[in-house]
């Protein structure tokens, strides 16, 4: 799919991985998430290979992919709590409560997902963004897709902050978002 | 680690609550299954006690497997499967929650329901106690050995099928000790020696499933 690829990725640093359909996007951040291995090649993370560092690199990355993994008949509240135990932190319902509101979605939080709508699905997921903040690189998969405008300068936004705190985002978009990065690489994948 | 257990677990649990129709419908199966077998056969009790064992067990080996390719289907779907593998935590463990919650909803109901479909048998008191023991002690085997199956077979079409293939054979054993269980009890040795294989049986499986599905969950979605 794609060849001769390397680079660098420090804190503080946005990669925009760009490209056609089919070009491997996906498949490129699943293998730097760790969820699928490179036919040739490795990814380091802080120096060493990742495959063999296990929770001490799944510790450290949120990954957000195609899929919004949240369970349709639980609610958006139930999906993140679950998220966060998982992640290995106390959820704590008010934090919960304010990472919900962050993405605007207060108001349906009560609600079964399988009842919201695809743009605010993909917002509860994203709420992630806001309640787990012990994670230094992020892997996002389109998050800016099926999202409204406000959405959007508000994860725009999120991930700027992030950034500013020293972690590191890598993304896939079609749409140009300006987001304000120390340094943007833009990786782009031939198909 | 505890907290991820109870996590996975209860969510599970929570889901199965929600959408409590979809297992309702594999008890359903189990009643309705043993429930044919006194109408079929005729009353005679003497043909009804001896093959009794053999029809609850087979019976619960099926109402197990029917409800086997929801363990990791839906989330293998929404993408929850995606995020349990990057979970700080040992995946193993997770497969464990899921399969315990797999248990608590089919096998601790068949083994509650069992003695009651035994009456319908003429099975006596004794040999319904070991009936019921031995489906709660052989169930946790099925759910842990349905759940390699259920892990391989992720994403391939015609899943359900082909679980039946792999894991039917696998289920032999518990088969062959859990309906020795009952049949001891009326040839007037006891069930307990059959009932400690079958534990056995259950420590084995207990040992490998969880490495063995983490395993194919990771090939899954690779």
């Amino acid at each position: 799919m794609f060849s001769n690829l390397s680079f660098d990725l420090d804190g503080g640093e946005l990669l925009w991985v760009e490209g056609e359909n089919g070009s491997g996007k996906t498949s490129l951040l699943r293998i730097l998430a760790g969820l699928a291995a490179a036919e040739s090649g490795a990814v380091a993370w802080r120096g060493q290979p990742a495959r063999g560092l296990g929770e001490d690199f799944t510790r450290e990355l949120l990954f957000l992919g195609h899929a919004n993994g949240l369970k349709d008949d639980l609610t958006v509240t139930e999906n993140l709590r679950f998220a966060a135990r998982l992640g290995g932190f106390p959820a704590d319902p008010a934090a919960v409560a304010a990472a919900i509101a962050s993405v605007g979605l207060s108001h349906r939080a009560h609600l079964a997902v399988r009842l919201l709508s695809q743009g605010q699905r993909r917002r509860a997921a994203l709420a992630r963004l806001w309640l787990d903040r012990s994670r230094a690189l992020w892997i996002l998969d389109e998050p800016f897709a099926a999202l409204d405008v406000d959405s959007i300068d508000r994860l725009a936004a999120r991930i700027a902050t992030h950034l500013d705190a020293g972690g590191a985002a890598v993304l896939t978009s079609h749409q140009d978002v300006a987001v304000a990065a120390r340094r943007t690489q833009r990786l782009r994948l031939a198909g | 680690m505890f907290d991820a257990f109870a996590a996975v677990f209860l969510r599970d649990v929570l889901q199965a609550w929600r959408r409590r129709a979809d297992w309702f419908t594999t008890m359903f199966f189990f009643v309705v299954v043993v429930t044919l077998f006194p109408l079929g056969v005729g009353p005679e009790s003497g043909i009804l006690e001896a093959i009794a064992p053999g029809v609850l067990w087979v019976a619960a080996l099926l109402a197990a497997m029917l409800s086997l390719p929801r363990v990791f289907a839906a989330d293998y779907a929404d993408g929850t499967l995606e995020q349990l593998l990057l979970v700080p935590q040992p995946l193993t463990v997770l497969v464990l929650a899921k399969v315990a919650a797999h248990w608590l909803l089919s096998g601790l109901p068949l083994a509650l329901m069992a003695p009651v479909l035994g009456l319908q048998f003429g099975l006596g008191g004794e040999a319904l106690g070991v009936l019921f023991l031995a489906i709660l002690i052989g169930t946790p085997c099925l759910s842990l050995i349905g759940a390699i199956g259920a892990a391989l077979t992720l994403g391939l079409r015609g899943g359900g099928v082909l679980i039946a293939l792999l894991v039917l054979p696998l289920y032999i054993p518990v088969l062959i000790f859990g309906a020795g269980a009952v049949d001891a009890v009326a040839a007037g040795t006891g069930g307990s020696a059959h009932l400690s294989l079958l534990a056995a049986c259950c420590l084995v499986s207990l040992a490998v499933s969880p490495w063995a599905t983490a395993a194919a969950l990771r090939i899954a979605l690779e």
